[in-house]
């Protein structure tokens, strides 16, 4: 008997994740001279700063007996002790000590991953190192740029990382996900454009002349105190490959022009995903919303953060139930709506980034299930 | 972290095998599960030795980008240990048995310049290397010595791609390399990745310690098969086990031993991990030290040798006719 199997993505429920690529492995203020422990596309990494500042990230397993690194201490310069047996690593992951011998044996090195600090967080590179070009980390600038205030958090969600990423694709979930807060009928009602080139997928959606959700509604108050009325709203959904997605979304008071540019009388917000795989059944869901009004308030800065914290509650929920019910139901298949269009050239761009490492598109059903964070 | 260096054993077939200098041989194998070889790289295989089974390592000189065709090259040696005679005996379609790119010798990305160092069949571990650091557009010399100019290989594809960044030194046209002048002009920051004989390597690290640069900036691999002296048979008693056994030129004291029926540990068996010490209880004739996992004091002291590569002969100057006495060195051991 022969097995024939399938690779297309577009079905595929459990989708792989390349590896000659940027993850987000943590926020810079998480980074610090105490080693911290975080898995990123199933390699353990054991993360920490060198005394001058720099970040590092090495392999999480030490060479000798594979103890965690991360569970040792950092020492000087930019050295670590293994803490089992007191193996020193310096920070090209090379064996600089090793205590019960009076020489050091060459073989002794664990993997250090290229890492670089940009967009306030820290980008791994886990493929073939000598691939690692800085300049494709995907464009986060509103993270850190004087025009915009804002922040976020991490969402440690246990379902395979895809399943963010159609959620985020597809706003029309929000009618039905997120009804108290920015859900509207007007979502699922107005159409929609997508287009795409190598490495990104943008999806457009405007609505004229409509009512303001209650989160729409509290940040226009924020800018306009006095504002009554409708608003002409967008999202324009900005997907760099293979797991950034950054989220132009605003409204603005109706009919001022901001279809055709003028945003003035609106308010605008920038909301940044990137979602880290973790194992094929586990992901760090990073995210921050910014704005470019009012960067003087913190407060703004607390109430939107925990306002989209709430939002991002729901769509958790829904993954969850999502990957649970995938697992349960391992024989039916996905089926694709008009809707999903956005979704699908993101799988598509996935899987030819996999295709191009010669790995597989599918990370199989036995994929690990989630460690503590 | 041995993660890449699990042994996936499968079938090779030659495709190719041509001189490339004097004694080295280019032999191209087309592996049965193709892996990408990443510089620094080598496989083990196994030769067959005397209706015999052996084990050797040897360096991945390049491959294709896919792991199709993985090519070696390979010394004989005249006093080889009978497995680079095996391995110059391959014919296209003959097929043997190797394991997938196994990664101790790694070359790291990022460093503000580099060293490569190859001494004569050494080069073999450092042709790939190169060729990354070339397309990487790092700062990179290549440094390549040898005793004399049809020994070398691969000597013009280096010149053609690495140019002006390749510096050659052949002692019998009078360039021969200074390890002094060598080590004194890199640049403190810089990586230096060596491969070639024992003496060459002593004489680097040395240089290296004296010049207090970092330590680890120093990249070396060493697969045990070179010492300061040429084997010579020499006699191991083990007077516990009442074993007395000869260990020929072409054999390892560890394989002696194992032959004679003694049970032994071991695990890198190319003098780097320090598992197959035995203690030197007496010794008639000199040691030719070939691990690197003792310092130059414990050495020197000659209280315990690795016996997976290092030897005994019969004098400290090499010649048989300085010997205090006739015949054979006679190391006495205990094991553990
Ligand atoms: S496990 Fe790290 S030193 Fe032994
Ligand atoms: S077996 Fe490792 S040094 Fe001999
Ligand atoms: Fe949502």
């Amino acid at each position: 008997m022969t097995i024939i199997q399938t690779t297309s993505s577009t079905t595929n429920k459990v989708l792989n994740y390349p590896l000659n690529t940027w993850y987000v492995a943590a926020w810079d203020h998480e980074v610090t001279r105490t080693l911290i422990s975080r898995t990123v596309a199933d390699k353990p990494l054991a993360i920490y700063r060198t005394e001058d500042g720099r970040p590092v990230a090495l392999a999480d397993a030490c060479w000798h007996r594979l103890a965690p690194l991360s569970q040792g201490k950092v020492l000087t310069r930019d050295e670590i002790q293994c803490p089992y047996h007191g193996i020193v690593y310096n920070s090209a992951g090379r064996c600089v000590s090793m205590p019960a011998q009076e020489t050091i044996n060459p073989s002794a090195t664990v993997p250090s991953y290229p890492v670089v600090e940009r967009h306030r967080f820290l980008w791994v590179w886990l493929g073939d190192a000598t691939l690692a070009n800085p300049d494709t980390i995907p464009d986060m600038h509103q993270m850190d740029h004087p025009e915009w205030a804002g922040d976020g958090l991490t969402i440690p969600v246990t379902c395979n990382y895809q399943l963010v990423l159609d959620n985020l694709m597809d706003l029309t979930h929000e009618e039905f996900v997120h009804g108290s807060s920015i859900g509207q009928a007007e979502l699922s009602e107005s159409d929609f454009e997508v287009t795409h080139d190598d490495t990104t997928v943008t999806v457009s959606r405007w609505m004229h002349n409509i009512d303001a959700p209650p989160f729409w509604l509290k940040n226009m108050r924020d800018k306009f105190p006095d504002f009554t009325g409708k608003v002409d709203r967008w999202q324009i959904i900005h997907f760099e490959a293979p797991s950034t997605i950054c989220i132009d979304v605003g409204v603005a008071k109706a009919g001022t022009g901001a279809p055709e540019g003028d945003r003035s009388q609106g308010v605008n917000g920038y909301v940044m995903n990137t979602i880290t795989p973790e194992t094929a059944r586990s992901a760090h869901y990073f995210w921050a919303f910014m704005r470019n009004y009012r960067l003087e308030s913190q407060l703004i800065t607390s109430q939107l953060r925990a306002g989209v914290s709430g939002v991002f509650k729901e769509d958790e929920d829904m993954l969850l139930a999502q990957q649970t019910a995938i697992d349960a139901n391992p024989d039916y298949e996905f089926y694709n709506l008009n809707i999903d269009a956005g979704g699908l050239w993101v799988r598509r761009l996935i899987e030819r980034m996999l295709e191009a490492e010669g790995r597989p598109v599918s990370a199989g059903r036995a994929g690990r299930l989630s460690t503590a964070n | 972290m041995a993660a890449t260096n699990i042994e996936v054993w499968q079938r090779a077939t030659v495709v190719e095998s041509v001189l490339v200098a004097a004694n080295i041989r280019r032999i191209v194998l087309a592996p049965a599960l193709p892996k990408r070889a990443e510089p620094g790289s080598h496989i083990d295989l196994y030769t067959t030795i005397t209706g015999e089974r052996q084990k050797r390592s040897y360096s991945v000189v390049d491959s294709t980008e896919d792991g199709t065709r993985v090519a070696i090259s390979v010394l004989q040696a005249p006093l080889s240990r009978g497995g680079s005679i095996f391995m110059h005996g391959l014919q296209p379609g003959d097929t043997l048995e190797i394991t997938q790119p196994l990664q101790n010798f790694p070359l790291r990305v990022g460093a503000p310049s580099y060293v490569l160092l190859a001494g004569g069949i050494g080069v073999t571990a450092i042709v790939n290397m190169a060729r990354v650091l070339k397309s990487l557009g790092a700062s990179y010399t290549l440094v390549y010595a040898a005793r004399s100019r049809e020994r070398m290989a691969y000597l013009p594809e280096l010149l053609a791609l690495h140019g002006d960044n390749l510096r050659v030194h052949i002692d019998d046209e009078g360039s021969e390399l200074s390890v002094a002048d060598l080590v004194a002009g890199v640049d403190p920051a810089a990586e230096l990745y060596m491969c070639g004989p024992i003496r060459l390597m002593d004489a680097v690290r040395r240089a290296w310690r004296d010049r207090e640069v970092n330590e680890t900036n120093l990249r070396f691999e060493t697969f045990g098969n070179s010492g300061w002296y040429d084997p010579e048979e020499f006699i191991v008693r083990v007077p516990r086990l009442g074993v007395e056994t000869r260990v020929p030129a072409g054999r390892s004291m560890l394989e002696a031993l194992e032959d004679a029926g003694v049970e032994m540990m071991f695990d890198c068996r190319k003098g780097e991990c320090g598992l197959c010490e035995v203690k030197v209880l007496a010794l008639e004739g000199a040691i030719d030290h070939r691990d690197v996992f003792y310092s130059e004091r414990q050495q020197h002291a000659a209280e315990k040798i690795c016996c997976c590569v290092s030897r005994a002969v019969t004098s400290a100057t090499g010649l048989q006719a300085d010997a205090a006495r006739g015949g054979p060195a006679i190391l006495t051991i205990g094991v553990s």
